[in-house]
């Protein structure tokens, strides 16, 4: 591949190709994709032991495995760690490597952002962790990953831990703000030709929404945790518990963010599955156009149940009967989405990969799911259920058995395309089926325990309770699950010392990002196809069944892409060094950590500002790469 | 399938007392456990479970049926090896479309109705002149206060007892809902699901209870460090019983004669009354201690440390000496320093008092 580089700005764009720095400056889609997957896999172990430790903790009636304390702050991480810094992120990396791929884009509309997001990420999740191993007692977040005022005032929290979490999740969420902005951007903007909105494959449709979600929840929780940082840093009185303050308010804003997040966690991994079960059941997607709008529609509704998480807060009868309804209604669009799916099956020939497997356990854990929470939309019955462990089991189901499932299942699909090997089937059929039966065994009971009386994020309960057995089942259950994850990921190592051997279509796939190598070129497409039908790849292999497209015009003239930069990896940390600035300020157990975190805070300041002025200033940048079958025009 | 209308609706039945007794032979539905659902006793709490139930089967159904339609699919569809032949490229159907939108509105109506008639039955109780107690959740333990009723022998006047709620039998009474400090929930199962209570706000819930017994409670909403251990007790009495108690609630427990017991009392104005109220006995201050619970009637109490362990003589002399044996986090300090002369007089007076 002939490279030429040029550089138009003062500061030259770094080249390496190889090496870590080739990773820290890369602005590469793929290549951020895979930064994503490992960075959010390792995290997702973290929250795994925790999950461990807390079923240890509850597999017998007053255990003394972990104290009050400990288990408090473990639960929170776990919370915190899971949604923000594992699942997310997760689906983030199949964003950035596919969403290219899959509408015929040579990258994301806005590649430095894309870096930025990634590197926000990485140091959000490390600033929110390193409670664990700071100096102080009690740094570790421990009033829930809801964080409900007046817990987390200085009054009731005097330690570090509502800062590490406030100002933590500040930090992540700029990047994932900036994520949702770049994938709107790139879904309407640079799609192939031919490729209109109705005929995006479904995980496109998914992204879309959820970029949606992403730009109109994160502010409400972003707002919320600036406030919250302004009474913990600057006394200032939004949600401690004084008279003049109102700390329902948190609730609102906390979940006027929180329900749109559980679709953003669920609506990709719809769109995952949507991708997996026509490629194995050999048929199109069942009525497209309505899971398009049922997508839609259940985005638009997520955002009017929010105070469903609220009922037993007394807001009347009146208000709680509306949020009962909008509730109700959401799970029409879901329904038929399972449908959909349940008739793409219906008439074809579905092979039995590992990837179809996942798909199927998709459908069973979501429906479990669904159903638990169509139950919890009555309002008055959910009084009983709420804040217990029916609702943990409910939203386990949804996030295991529905975010996870398709996750794996998309690992298994889109990894030959990833890393250019075919994981191995057999292992990936084990895997499978420990992962099933040990979610199943560990989230199914929790239902029971519920409706038997268990509460929520209790460390504990008595003998005389009767929770023993269940709670037992359950622990044995997740460590059924932890099994199966490790068989992925020695799936994962194994393939990943093999030679590659993936083709560019080795499932017999419907969508263009099979029609390209595997992995594929930096440059993604040679040349950018012309879309003519919605499963275009599928079209062209099966030329009796549809419309022939026009051959794709060669380029006339080299591929112009993206300069790497520094930025982005500068940027993350610059603003991560000013939320350890302001975390210090916070500090009062010593003068002496008042000056380092000004300090910091002055240090931050510089290297977030250097940032924005280099990234302003590098130039434009990019190197040329000369595609195969490049007609020379003049 | 020719079923009778009947027959088919014993069917039914059959079915699902079928699993009705699965589930209990797996002890979930035991109405012995203390905080089911399962076992509702009273009309708030029967009217939740009614609707729980709506929402179980219907739940339950339609799991049911998608369960089967993906079976039949996944096993009536799956590839044949060596079969290479291209399906039929079926892209949608607007009939059926529109079938399972309607479907699933309906079964919503079927549940919508009745739960926003419960919603607003449940709102206020069925009598106007109701019990009213005034419940103020801590950090973390309950207080109860007994609205409209005064006990004269304490400088406010007020009727207040801590961590166990007694309430006449068969008689609606009504909770306004307080928090001192953080948010919490008051959750009686097998009487009414829960309520948060709110700093700086005021909610309201009823509840009665149908049989007397002693109804288990907990804390809901997470609280802090030792939120899983703030638990309490509701006991329903028959009414004379209740009107006994609550008559002595409203006086001071007569002064103990043992010499040894009055020993304890002078020990408990200079060790504990700071914190605690015991009616009628005067602090330091002149006034009766609020930041811990009430211990008027604490001989006579079923447990000790909210709820956490059974009350008697050897728990409460471990919760005195050391309370973090019972609860990692709580606010009373230890007394291990004071002599074990002192110490059993302390004891002593504070098991007297059984009224």
């Amino acid at each position: 591949m002939a490279a030429v580089t040029r550089t138009f700005g003062f500061i030259p764009r770094p080249k390496m190709q190889t090496g870590i720095w080739s990773w820290v400056t890369t602005v590469d889609h793929k290549r951020i994709g895979i930064l994503y997957t490992f960075t959010a896999f390792f995290f997702f172990l973290v929250g795994g032991i925790e999950a461990g430790l807390m079923r240890w903790q509850l597999a017998k009636p007053d255990n003394t495995f972990l104290s009050a304390d400990t288990y408090n702050a473990v639960m929170t991480m776990h919370g915190t760690t899971m949604i923000f810094l594992a699942v997310m992120p997760l689906l983030a990396a199949f964003m950035n490597y596919l969403l290219p791929l899959m509408i015929g884009a040579r990258d994301v509309a806005f590649p430095r952002l894309n870096a930025f997001s990634y590197w926000s990420y990485l140091f959000g999740g490390i600033f929110i962790n390193s409670g664990w191993f700071w100096i102080s007692e009690r740094a570790v977040p421990d009033s829930g990953w809801f964080a409900y005022a007046p817990l987390t005032s200085t009054t009731f929290s005097a330690g570090l831990g509502p800062d590490f979490w406030s100002i933590g999740l500040v930090l992540l969420g700029i990047g994932t703000l900036v994520s949702g902005f770049n994938f709107l951007v790139t879904i309407l903007n640079m799609r192939a030709p031919g490729m209109t909105l109705m005929r995006m494959p479904m995980f496109v449709w998914t992204v879309l929404i959820t970029s949606v979600l992403i730009i109109f929840s994160f502010p409400a929780i972003t707002v919320a945790l600036l406030m919250l940082i302004f009474d913990r840093t600057f006394a200032a009185n939004f949600f401690n518990s004084s008279p003049a303050t109102n700390v329902v308010f948190w609730q609102h804003l906390f979940w006027t963010f929180g329900h749109p997040e559980v679709y953003i966690l669920v609506l990709p991994a719809m769109g995952i599955i949507s991708e997996i079960i026509p490629t194995f059941a050999k048929k199109p997607l069942f009525g497209y156009p309505v899971m398009v709008f049922s997508v839609a529609v259940i985005g638009f509704l997520g955002f009017t149940v929010w105070s469903h998480h609220m009922f037993t807060v007394g807001m009347g009868p009146v208000v709680n009967s509306i949020f009962a309804l909008t509730t109700m209604a959401i799970s029409v669009p879901t329904g038929v989405k399972i449908f959909n799916w349940l008739s793409s099956m219906y008439g074809g020939k579905v092979r039995f990969t590992t990837p179809m497997l996942y798909a199927i356990g998709f459908i069973c854990g979501f429906t479990i799911g669904g159903l638990s929470g169509f139950m919890h939309a009555a309002a008055p019955s959910d009084a009983q259920q709420h804040d217990t462990y029916f609702v943990v089991a409910h939203f386990h189901y949804v996030i295991i058995g529905g975010s996870l499932m398709a996750l794996l299942g998309g690992f298994y699909y889109w990894f030959p395309k990833m890393f250019g090997r075919m994981l191995n089937e057999k292992l990936g059929k084990w895997n499978f089926w420990v992962v099933f039966i040990g979610f199943n065994l560990f989230a199914f009971p929790f239902h029971f325990l519920g409706l038997m009386g268990m509460p929520r994020r209790v460390y504990t309960y008595g003998a005389e309770m009767g929770l023993g057995f269940w709670n037992l089942v359950a622990t044995s259950g997740v460590f059924v699950l932890g099994a199966g994850l490790l068989l992925f990921m020695l799936n994962v190592y194994i393939t990943l010392k093999k030679p590659m051997n993936a083709t560019a279509d080795p499932w017999d796939a419907r969508t263009i990002e099979w029609s390209i190598p595997s992995p594929p070129p930096e440059h993604n497409f040679d040349q950018i196809p012309v879309v003519v039908a919605r499963d275009h790849l599928w079209n062209e292999k099966h030329p009796e069944h549809g419309v022939r497209a026009p051959k794709p015009v060669p380029e006339r003239y080299s591929i112009h892409m993206p300069g790497q930069s520094w930025m982005p990896a500068l940027l993350g940390l610059g603003t991560t060094v000013l939320g350890y600035g302001v975390l210090l300020l916070n500090d009062t157990t010593e003068e002496s950590t008042k000056s380092v975190g000004l300090f910091l805070f002055v240090l931050g300041l510089l290297l977030t500002l250097s940032a924005i002025f280099g990234w302003a200033f590098e130039g434009d940048g990019g190197h040329l790469v000369e595609a195969e079958g490049k007609h020379y025009g003049t | 399938m020719s079923l009778s209308k009947g027959s088919r609706r014993n069917l039914g039945l059959a079915l699902l007392s079928l699993v009705a007794t699965a589930l209990a032979g797996c002890g979930i539905t035991d109405p012995k456990l203390p905080q089911t659902v399962f076992d509702p006793k009273g009309p708030v709490a029967q009217m939740q479970y009614d609707l729980l139930n709506l929402t179980i089967w219907l739940a339950g159904g339609i799991g049911l049926v998608v369960s089967l339609v993906l079976l039949y699919v996944v096993l009536r569809f799956r590839a044949k090896p060596g079969d290479h032949e291209v399906p039929k490229q079926v892209h949608g159907h607007t009939g059926l479309e529109i079938l399972w939108t309607i479907i699933p509105i309906l079964i919503l109506v079927s549940v919508t109705v009745p739960s926003v008639k419960a919603a607003f039955t449940l709102d206020s109780p069925p009598v106007k002149e109701a019990l009213t107690v005034r419940v103020v959740a801590h950090q973390w333990w309950f207080e109860f206060e007994y609205m409209g009723l005064t006990n004269e022998s304490r400088s406010d006047k007020r009727v207040v007892t801590a961590n166990e709620m007694v309430i006449p039998v068969n008689q609606p009474v009504v909770l306004q809902l307080e928090s001192k400090d953080v948010i919490h929930s008051f959750w009686v199962p097998k009487l009414a699901g829960k309520v948060d209570l709110i700093p700086n706000r005021i909610n309201k819930m009823w509840l009665e209870a149908d049989e007397p017994g002693e109804y288990f409670g907990q804390c809901a909403e997470f609280c802090g460090s030792a939120h899983a251990k703030m638990r309490f007790r509701v006991i329903a009495l028959p009414q004379a019983e209740y009107d006994q108690w609550l008559a002595a609630r409203q006086t001071a427990p007569a002064s103990p004669a043992d010499p040894v017991a009055q020993k304890g009392q002078q020990l408990f104005v200079q060790s504990c009354a700071a914190c605690h109220a015991i009616d009628g006995v005067k602090n330091a201050q002149g006034q009766e201690g609020a930041i811990g619970p009430n211990l008027s009637n604490i001989g006579a109490r079923t447990t000790l440390a909210s709820g956490v362990v059974e009350n008697n003589e050897e728990n409460l002399r471990k919760w005195v000496r050391n309370p973090q044996t019972f609860k990692s986090t709580q606010k009373m300090p230890n007394h291990e320093a004071m002599p074990a002369a002192e110490f059993d007089a302390l004891i002593l007076y504070l098991r007297s008092l059984t009224k």
